[in-house]
């Protein structure tokens, strides 16, 4: 039932089942009040949250803006931010992460601190320190990583949005599992001042969502230079004001073999195959295109990813902040010792220089790919969520289950995952990734996708 | 490629992470298995393919050299667990203490 019909017939609506586009809609039109809707939030937050452990820090009393969720790797001015870890447990940031701030200008305050693997270093957001956060759609499995907080807070309406980071899926993964939106946005589109860096060559801050227009919205309030991000300069994002298009006549569609072979599910498959005939539907040309480097996208993210971690996370030392190094969780210690290896003498040229080597072909693959085609479209992860516990005494396992949506993160181009179905009961999200600083097409495709369907309006059952 | 117990102590001493000894048997196993894995990028021909570190290319972004707000002294050591005299406190780097 809409906003209106509601009202209508006068009936206590939920507010916190509203997208951001209608909450600021009904505050505009003082259909309710900031107090009232952040009461609501408040409520609905000590519901759910001991169940889905989504918050590691949570405001008590707040009345005034929009309540939206913030990855505890994103830091926040006088409020505690972990990053999942134990080293960084008391720790109270002195200033605000650039994107933070954007919001806060626009009229958006922070209702909590998300759990995430510690360090943004997992894919199912069970190497956070503070314990796991469960999947709301079923709560024996995980909501994937590592913004797991933050896709967990947006699929169960405990904030109007939330704000996560990226490196190598962990925007997308997550809200694939939880049935939400969940936008990466080009390489240097958003500052990444503030997010606690893990890898900087991949690291993007970005929005999950209720719907494709929230997404599009939050995308332009954070993103654009600050002068505080050197790889962050002519990225100003606008929303375009003329009505978007309904069909989707004129778009290429490319769909990658690689991202259909082996490994993938069957009732992904099935799902994401749908969606594609769907767009096919609405006009879309659909053409196949390859990426043929796809398979070694892991291998290379692996050794950059982790050299660049061993390089980032030798600054917690515990002398400025933060506790000492015996602090760190496992997985952080494997991919500091992993990336420490791989850039040691001896083995800088084996490593480190092949994988930024073949990172090159990655890019390339893309680029020839978008000669074909508009927009790239296949499946976020090869799975729906699986069991807590499955994966995490198998690294190199979980490391696999990110194969879709890593090489867009070496690439830098912009991708985000839009609901389209369920397989056994569980949410699949359709990747659509798009040319260097093009996230408009990608928009524009998912947004006329959700509109010609109704999947944003399953919700879990809590 | 294989990481043994010997060199697993060695690159956690130098990216100075303490490791136990049931631990470092559980890196050497992990760490073979992904270094194994990782192995399969010698398959790939990369001659005259220029590495990419940074995909925007950008390069010595500047920024005019202008006063601006910072810190104050105050909230830089916030977040210490010692401090002395307005400094950070570290350890001796050339005699022991």
């Amino acid at each position: 039932m809409s906003l209106k019909e509601c009202l209508r017939k006068g009936k206590i609506m939920d507010l916190t089942k509203l997208t951001l586009i209608e909450t600021i809609k009904g505050l505009k039109e003082r259909q309710f009040s900031e107090v009232e809707l952040n009461r609501a939030y408040r409520e609905r937050m000590k519901k759910l949250n001991p169940s889905l452990n989504v918050y590691l820090w949570a405001k008590e009393n707040g009345t005034e803006g929009i309540p939206a969720a913030i990855k505890d790797i994103i830091v926040t001015k006088d409020i505690s931010t972990t990053a999942g870890s134990k080293i960084l447990e008391g720790f109270v940031p002195p200033y605000n992460a650039t994107a933070v701030d954007r919001l806060l200008e626009k009229n958006i305050s922070v209702i909590g601190k998300t759990n995430c693997d510690e360090f943004a270093m997992g894919s199912s957001g069970e190497n956070s320190a503070y314990g796991p956060t469960k999947n709301p759609w079923d709560l024996t499995k995980v909501p994937g990583g590592s913004s797991s907080g933050s896709a967990v807070a947006v699929a169960s309406d405990m904030c109007v949005f939330a704000l996560g980071t990226d490196t190598g899926g962990s925007i997308r993964q997550p809200s694939s599992l939880c049935g939400v939106v969940g936008l990466k946005p080009s390489y240097g589109r958003v500052s990444r001042y503030g997010a606690i860096a893990m890898a900087s060559s991949l690291d993007q801050i970005g929005p999950l969502t209720k719907t494709v227009a929230d997404a599009r919205l939050v995308l332009e309030w954070i993103s654009g230079k600050d002068g505080y991000d050197s790889n962050c300069q002519n990225s100003e994002f606008k929303v375009q004001s003329s009505e978007l298009k309904k069909d989707l006549k004129g778009v290429r569609v490319g769909v990658p073999r690689e991202y259909f072979g082996k490994g993938l599910d069957e009732g992904v498959e099935k799902v994401v195959r749908e969606a594609i005939k769907k767009l096919e539907k609405l006009g879309a040309e659909v053409v196949e295109v390859i990426l043929p480097h796809t398979e070694y996208g892991i291998a290379v993210y692996y050794i950059v990813m982790s050299s660049e971690v061993s390089s980032n996370l030798a600054k917690f030392t515990g002398i400025r902040f933060g506790k000492t190094r015996d602090k760190f969780g496992s997985e952080a210690k494997r991919r500091i010792m992993l990336g420490t290896f791989a850039l040691s003498t001896g083995y800088y040229d084996d490593y480190f220089a092949k994988a930024a080597k073949v990172r090159t072909l990655i890019k390339q693959d893309f680029a020839k790919a978008f000669q074909k085609c508009d927009v790239i479209v296949g499946p976020v992860s090869p799975t729906t969520a699986w069991n807590l516990g499955e994966k995490v005494n198998d690294p190199l396992k979980m490391y696999l289950s990110d194969a879709y949506t890593i090489p867009a993160s070496l690439a830098g181009i912009p991708g985000l995952s839009v609901p389209c179905g369920f397989s056994e009961g569980l949410p699949v999200g359709l990747q659509i990734l798009g040319k260097y600083m093009d996230e408009e097409t990608i928009l524009d495709v998912a947004e006329s996708y959700e509109q010609a369907t109704s999947w944003r309006k399953v919700k879990p059952k809590l | 490629m294989k990481l043994n117990p010997q060199q697993v102590q060695k690159v956690a001493k130098l990216a100075n992470i303490p490791v136990s000894e049931e631990e470092v048997e559980k890196y050497s196993d992990q760490l073979s298995k992904i270094l194994d894995y990782i192995d399969q990028l010698n398959s790939v021909d990369t001659a005259g393919v220029e590495p990419t570190f940074n995909i925007t290319g950008l390069s010595n972004v500047l920024r005019d050299d202008e006063v601006g707000e910072s810190l104050s002294q105050e909230e830089a050591l916030k977040n210490t667990s010692q401090k002395k005299e307005g400094f950070f406190v570290t350890k001796g780097v050339f005699e022991e203490g």
